[in-house]
C-alpha cells in the first residue's frame, strides 16, 4: 500500500501533468503569441478587457453546458433560451418600473433566474421523463423559445425602460478594482461550477451517468434526476448570462443569442470535455470560450484575411486547437 | 371528342353566366409576405396590416387579406390555399426567395390574377404586372455623398456590412461609388450579419485596431445600435458620424432630435409594401392603370423631413 502511494513522486515531472487539462491553456497561449505577432495592439489593456468581457456570455452558459454534456446530454436551445429569458426579464422590469423604480432591476434578476431554471427543468423533464433524445428535445425547444421572443417583440425589439438604462449599465460596462463585472461574474460562476462538479456527490454522479448510464443505474444513482438537474443548472447559467447581457445593448431582439448554442458547444469541446459524456472540465470550458472570442478578434485585427474568408480561417483554427490537444495527450 | 366539346361548351357557359355576377362582387387582393423574424420584416407585417385595414375601410368593393409565411415552402403552400377559392383578383407578394417562388407565382398569374411583386424580384420579370422596390444602391450612395460633403472630402471611415446577399452587395457598391473622386478612405469592411451584438464586437475591434476614425457606416440600423454603444463605451471623441440605413424608428427619433453623431438616415422602408398595396387597389377601384416598375428612392432623411418616415407604432 505504501509503495503505491509513493509511486507518483518517482514519476518524471512531465508525466505528472495532466495534458488534457492544460491543453486548452496551451492553445490559448499559442493564440496569444500569434496575436501579438500579428498586431501588437492585441495585448493592449483595452482590447484584452473588451475581448474577455465579450466572451463572458458564452463562458457562463458553457459552464452550464459542461454539466449537461458531461452527464451525457446536449442542449441546443441555450441561444434561443437566452433571447427568451432576456425578453421576459425586460418586459417584467418595464412593467415594474412605475411601482418599484430602479429596484425593478433586482426583481428582474430574481425573476429571470426562476424563469431560466424553469426552462431548464422543462428541457430536462422531457428528456428524462419523456425518454427522448436530448438533441431532438432541445432542437424543438430551440424553435419554441425563438418563436416566443419573435412573437413577444412583433419581430422588432424589446427595449429596456429609459429610467433603468443608467442604473443597470454598470453590470456590463462597470468594473471592480479594474476588472470588468462580467469577467468577475464568469469567474464566480466557474468557481461554483468547479466546486459542484469536482467536490460534490452530485458532480461525481454527473460524470458517472455520462460515462456509463447502465453502470451508474446499477450503482443506485437516479440517472433521471441527475440529468434533469444538469439541465436546470444550464437554465440558471443562461439566466445569469442574460443578466449580464441586458445592460449591454439594453434590448432583446429575435436575433439575440443567434447561434450561441454552437459557440457554447464548441467552447466546451475545445475545453477538453468529451461530447459523448464522462468527465467535464470547467476551467477548460472557460479557456475555450475565451479562445473563440479571441479568434474572432484576431480576424479583425489582422490585415491579411479577406472578409469573405474569415469564417473559413476561424474553422481551421478551431480544428488546429483540437489537434494540439489530441497530440498533447500522449507526451 | 364530342364529350370534350360538350365540356368546353359547358365551361364557357359557366364563365359567361358568372362574369357579370363577378363584376358586382368584391375584388379580393391577397397579400403574401414573410413572417416577422427581424426588425425589417416586422415592419413589413405592420405596414401590410395597416394598409389592409385602411383600404377595407375606405373601399367597400375591395377586400384585402394578409397572409404571413415563415418559410419559402410555407409561402408556396399559402399561394395554393389563396388561389384554391379561385376568385383572387390580385396578389401582392414579397417573395421569400426569387427562385422558389417564380413557378408558383407564374401559375397564379396564369389563372388571370394581377401580380404585384415587392422588393425581391422573381427570376422572370414577365410574370409581374407591377413591381415596387427600394433602391439599395442609393442607400449606399446617398450616405456616401453626405460623408463626402460633411467631412470636407477627406477622412477615414470603417464599414460594417450585413449578410452576404445582393441587398448587402448593392449597398456596399453604392457606397464605394459614392466615395469615388474624394479622398475618403475606407479603412476596413467586415461582415456583422445585420446583428447588433456582432456589430458591437466588430466596432470594439475596429476601435482597437484604428487609432483614428472619422466616420462609421453600418449598412443597417440594427447594427448601428451596437456601433453606438461601442463608441460610447470607448470614450473616443474623434468620431464625427455614425450612420446607418433602413429607417428604424429609434434612429429616425435621433435624426428628429438633431443628434450630432447620427444627423441623417437613408430609408429602405418596409412601408414599400403599403405603397404596393395602395397602388394595386388603385388598379381595381379608380380604374387608374398602374402596370410598370416603381423604384422608391432613398432620399436623405434629415431633421426637416424625418416626420414623413416616422411610424411610432411600428415595431421597426
Amino acid at each position: 500500500m505504501t509503495d503505491i502511494a509513493a509511486l507518483p513522486q518517482r514519476e518524471p515531472f512531465t508525466q505528472r501533468i495532466n495534458w488534457v487539462d492544460i491543453g486548452p491553456f496551451i492553445a490559448l497561449a499559442v493564440l496569444i503569441i500569434a496575436g501579438v505577432i500579428i498586431n501588437p495592439d492585441f495585448l493592449s489593456p483595452t482590447n484584452v478587457a473588451n475581448v474577455v468581457t465579450r466572451s463572458a456570455f458564452i463562458a457562463i452558459i458553457a459552464v452550464g453546458a459542461t454539466f449537461v454534456i458531461s452527464s451525457g446530454g446536449l442542449d441546443l436551445s441555450v441561444g434561443s433560451m437566452a433571447a427568451f429569458v432576456t425578453g421576459i426579464m425586460i418586459m417584467f422590469m418595464n412593467a415594474m418600473v412605475p411601482s418599484m423604480g430602479a429596484n425593478a432591476i433586482i426583481a428582474g434578476m430574481a425573476l429571470v433566474l426562476c424563469v431560466g431554471a424553469l426552462c431548464g427543468l422543462f428541457n430536462g423533464l422531457i428528456v428524462t421523463v419523456g425518454k427522448i433524445e436530448p438533441f431532438i428535445v432541445t432542437l424543438g425547444t430551440m424553435g419554441i423559445f425563438r418563436a416566443l421572443i419573435t412573437f413577444m417583440s412583433d419581430g422588432g425589439n424589446i427595449p429596456i425602460d429609459r429610467s433603468l438604462r443608467e442604473p443597470f449599465r454598470p453590470v456590463y460596462y462597470g468594473n471592480f478594482i479594474g476588472i470588468p463585472i462580467p469577467i468577475i461574474v464568469s469567474i464566480v460562476v466557474a468557481l461554483i461550477g468547479a466546486f459542484i462538479l469536482y467536490k460534490t456527490k452530485f458532480g461525481r454522479r454527473c460524470a458517472a451517468v455520462g460515462a456509463n448510464e447502465d453502470v451508474a443505474r446499477f450503482s443506485g444513482i437516479s440517472v433521471g434526476r441527475i440529468r434533469t438537474m444538469a439541465f436546470v443548472i444550464q437554465g440558471i447559467c443562461v439566466a445569469i448570462a442574460a443578466i449580464c447581457y441586458v445592460p449591454r445593448l439594453g434590448a432583446a431582439t429575435p436575433t439575440t443569442g443567434l447561434l450561441w448554442e454552437l459557440q457554447v458547444i464548441t467552447a466546451v469541446v475545445i475545453g477538453g470535455t468529451a461530447l459523448r459524456g464522462g468527465k467535464g472540465r470547467i476551467w477548460g470550458t472557460i479557456a475555450g470560450a475565451v479562445i473563440l472570442e479571441m479568434i474572432a478578434n484576431l480576424m479583425v485585427l489582422s490585415n491579411f484575411i479577406s472578409e469573405y474568408l474569415v469564417a473559413a480561417v476561424q474553422g481551421v483554427i478551431i480544428i488546429i486547437a483540437m489537434l494540439v490537444q489530441r497530440f498533447s495527450k500522449q507526451p | 371528342m364530342l364529350k370534350r366539346n360538350l365540356l368546353a361548351a359547358a365551361a364557357l357557359a359557366t364563365i359567361l353566366v358568372a362574369a357579370p355576377a363577378l363584376a358586382q362582387e368584391k375584388k379580393t387582393i391577397a397579400v403574401s409576405i414573410p413572417a416577422a423574424t427581424h426588425g425589417w420584416t416586422g415592419g413589413v407585417v405592420y405596414h401590410a396590416q395597416k394598409a389592409a385595414e385602411e383600404i377595407n375601410a375606405a373601399f367597400p368593393n375591395i377586400e384585402v387579406t394578409v397572409k404571413t409565411s415563415p418559410s419559402a415552402a410555407a409561402q408556396v403552400s399559402a399561394l395554393e390555399d389563396l388561389t384554391a377559392s379561385g376568385s383572387l383578383s390580385a396578389l401582392v407578394i414579397l417573395p421569400f426567395s426569387s427562385d422558389e417562388l417564380t413557378g408558383p407565382v407564374q401559375s397564379v398569374s396564369d389563372a388571370g390574377t394581377f401580380i404585384t411583386v415587392v422588393d425581391r424580384g422573381l427570376t422572370d420579370p414577365e410574370i409581374q404586372d407591377l413591381y415596387v422596390a427600394g433602391d439599395n444602391i442609393a442607400v449606399g450612395s446617398t450616405t456616401a455623398k453626405f460623408l463626402v460633403d460633411n467631412l470636407g472630402g477627406k477622412g477615414d471611415v470603417v464599414v460594417l456590412r450585413g449578410i452576404p446577399t445582393v441587398i448587402d452587395d448593392e449597398r456596399i457598391q453604392g457606397f464605394q461609388e459614392g466615395l469615388e473622386g474624394s479622398d475618403i478612405k475606407i479603412l476596413d469592411i467586415q461582415y456583422a450579419n445585420w446583428n447588433s451584438d456582432e456589430a458591437f464586437s466588430l466596432m470594439q475591434d475596429y476601435l482597437a485596431k484604428y487609432p483614428h476614425i472619422d466616420a462609421v457606416w453600418a449598412n443597417d440600423d440594427d447594427m448601428l445600435l451596437g456601433v453606438l454603444e461601442a463608441i460610447e463605451q470607448s470614450g473616443r471623441t474623434e468620431i464625427k458620424y455614425a450612420l446607418g440605413g433602413n429607417g428604424m424608428k429609434e434612429i429616425i427619433e435621433k435624426v428628429m432630435a438633431g443628434d450630432a453623431m447620427t444627423p441623417i438616415e437613408t430609408p429602405y422602408p418596409p412601408s414599400m409594401i403599403k405603397t404596393a398595396i395602395y397602388m394595386t387597389a388603385a388598379q381595381f377601384n379608380g380604374q387608374a392603370p398602374v402596370r410598370g416598375s416603381v423604384k422608391l428612392d432613398a432620399p436623405l432623411i434629415t431633421k426637416d423631413n424625418a416626420e414623413e418616415y416616422y411610424f411610432p407604432d411600428s415595431p421597426f
